[in-house]
């Protein structure tokens, strides 16, 4: 049992050491700019564009389902413009962050992970190698900066819809004006809660693409392999954003 | 100058070179030939640093290639072109950008790029292809590519793995000629592995044999042609039986 426990343990912390070591790898290719400028635009677009319908589409019936849940549990006690102050708040410090990064979790950490893990094994990244390219550089530095830049804003999209289809639902669906909506949001409201949502999504992205990276470059053989790397990026990824959320709730709040 | 000196390596416990010694002169050709499985693939990968010996080393142009830093080892590898076994063509890129990919690097110009690329193209018989896919392409198109990507750069050495094995008879003969005009024209020292024996005595100007981890013999065509060595004998004639062990070989080294 005790063995089981250290051994998980070390487990653990040679994961830690692995994201810690590619990520000074990484900082190592971010000097090697010519590489990797012009195919992080190629990212963003397949990581941060391609991911907005996905992360609307979530952010969308987030809100309607807030209003909806809000209302119903501020019967009579709790005057109903709180629901506005429910949504916004749980829109932008919770749900457009989280749910959108688990989404982008499968998304984004999937295809990073199947990609590259093809590319290992079908040996293109050893002939990025004989080319005189450093791969991190070539192929993780685009990924995880267009990551770490892109998810802050496909959140913030988020949170906009979310707040938005709340607000529709209230007027609509609720016997709520939008006067009283917009006073329930700004009731408690907080500059913090908007940037403390980005600063915890610019670290999913971050997250997702680096868990992504190491988990595709280690492929070591065959259509197998690749295929565990992908499942393992995509656990991995929604565990560590789970605990990544924890962390900054109790660092930042 | 690349020197083989005494290369160890294996997988899993499982010996696969074991004091694997070869010098390949500047400007020849030299062929290294081995039962599949053998470890050619793995010797070449040793060249450009994709593997690390367990023991012995590898050097080219007196560098040692494992303790060379980064920087050194991008400027060794810029040196050599790397024939890949299954061609390793970037499948996101047209064929274009795959050959151009090395010569960007190295900071061509874009004109220049364009010219070495089609030059390069014309020389594998491929002109016309520049906007391809590699998946639109059969093998033995890629494996062209593939040396078409290594041709390019005019690399001082150029390291061939299985340049015709699976092409027909006529393109591998049209392989065979490439890699000889190669080194005619622009006096590269090659290294091909392959088990395909008519292409060893066209292109090789020595022939290496590895066995069981090591260099069994190694010679000019003549002397490889007129061997006494019996296990060099077997393989050259392709005898199904005799003093090689060839299941022993093809599972690399059993202890
Ligand atoms: N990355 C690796 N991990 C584990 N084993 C490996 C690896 N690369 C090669 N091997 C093993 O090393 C041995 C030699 O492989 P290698 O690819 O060098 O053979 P080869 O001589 O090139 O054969 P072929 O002519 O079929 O290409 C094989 O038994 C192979 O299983
Ligand atoms: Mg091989």
């Amino acid at each position: 049992m005790l063995e089981l426990v250290t051994a998980r343990a070390r487990g653990g912390l040679v994961a830690v050491g692995r994201v810690g070591h590619f990520l000074t790898d990484v900082s190592r290719g971010l000097r090697d700019t010519p590489t990797w400028t012009r195919l992080t635009l190629v990212q963003m677009r397949r990581i941060g564009a391609e991911s907005v319908p996905i992360a609307l589409f979530i952010a969308a019936f987030t809100g309607v389902v807030l209003a909806l849940q809000a209302s119903y549990t501020f019967t009579g006690a709790v005057p109903m413009y709180f629901v506005g102050t429910l949504v916004g708040k749980t829109i932008m410090l919770e749900l457009g962050p989280v749910l959108t990064g688990l989404a982008l979790a499968g998304r984004v950490g999937a295809n990073i992970a199947a990609e590259l893990g093809t590319m290992r094994v079908t040996e293109q990244v050893d002939a990025l190698e004989t080319l005189a390219y450093d791969p991190i550089a070539y192929l993780a530095v685009p990924r995880v900066v267009a990551a770490t830049v892109m998810f802050p804003i496909v959140v913030a999209l988020a949170m906009v819809m979310g707040v938005t289809s709340g607000w529709l639902t209230a007027v609509n669906l609720l016997d709520l004006s939008t006067v009283e909506f917009v006073r329930g949001l700004k009731l408690f409201y907080q500059f913090k809660d908007i940037w403390f949502g980005l600063v915890k999504s610019l670290s999913f992205g971050l997250l997702i693409a680096l868990i992504g990276c190491i988990k595709g470059l280690s492929v070591s053989r065959g259509a197998e392999s690749v295929g565990r790397a992908t499942t393992d990026a995509v656990v991995l990824s929604a565990m560590m954003i789970l605990v990544l959320d924890a962390f900054w709730a109790v660092v930042l709040l | 100058m690349i020197e083989f000196r005494n290369l160890h390596k294996g997988f899993n416990q499982k010996p696969v070179l074991a004091g694997f010694t070869l010098d390949v002169r500047d400007g020849e050709t030299m062929v290294v030939l081995g039962y599949s499985g053998s470890g050619k693939s793995v010797a070449l990968k040793h060249v450009v640093g994709l593997l690390e010996p367990d023991a012995g080393e590898v050097v080219v142009d007196g560098e040692v290639v494992h303790q060379l830093d980064r920087a050194r080892l991008m400027a060794l590898r810029a040196r050599i072109g790397y024939v890949f076994q299954f061609a390793a063509l970037l499948d996101s890129m047209t064929v274009r950008e795959n050959i151009g990919l090395g010569l960007a690097r190295q900071g061509l110009a874009e004109t220049d790029t364009d010219d070495r690329v089609r030059e390069a193209l014309a020389l594998v018989d491929l002109a016309g292809s520049d906007d391809r896919y590699p998946s639109e392409l059969s093998g033995g198109m890629r494996k062209r590519v593939g040396i078409a990507r290594a041709i390019a750069l005019r690399p001082r050495y150029i390291l061939y793995d299985e340049p015709t094995t699976g092409l027909d008879p006529v393109t591998a003969a049209v392989i065979d000629r490439l890699i000889v005009r190669a080194r005619e024209r622009t006096g590269v020292t090659g290294v091909v592995v392959t088990h395909d024996i008519r292409s060893a005595y066209t292109v090789g100007d020595r022939i290496a044999m590895l066995y069981r981890g090591t260099i069994r013999q190694v010679g000019t065509v003549e002397q490889i042609q007129k061997t006494h060595d019996p296990v060099v004998r077997q393989f050259i004639e392709g005898r199904p039986e005799g003093a090689a062990d060839a299941e022993t070989a093809f599972a690399g080294i059993v202890t």
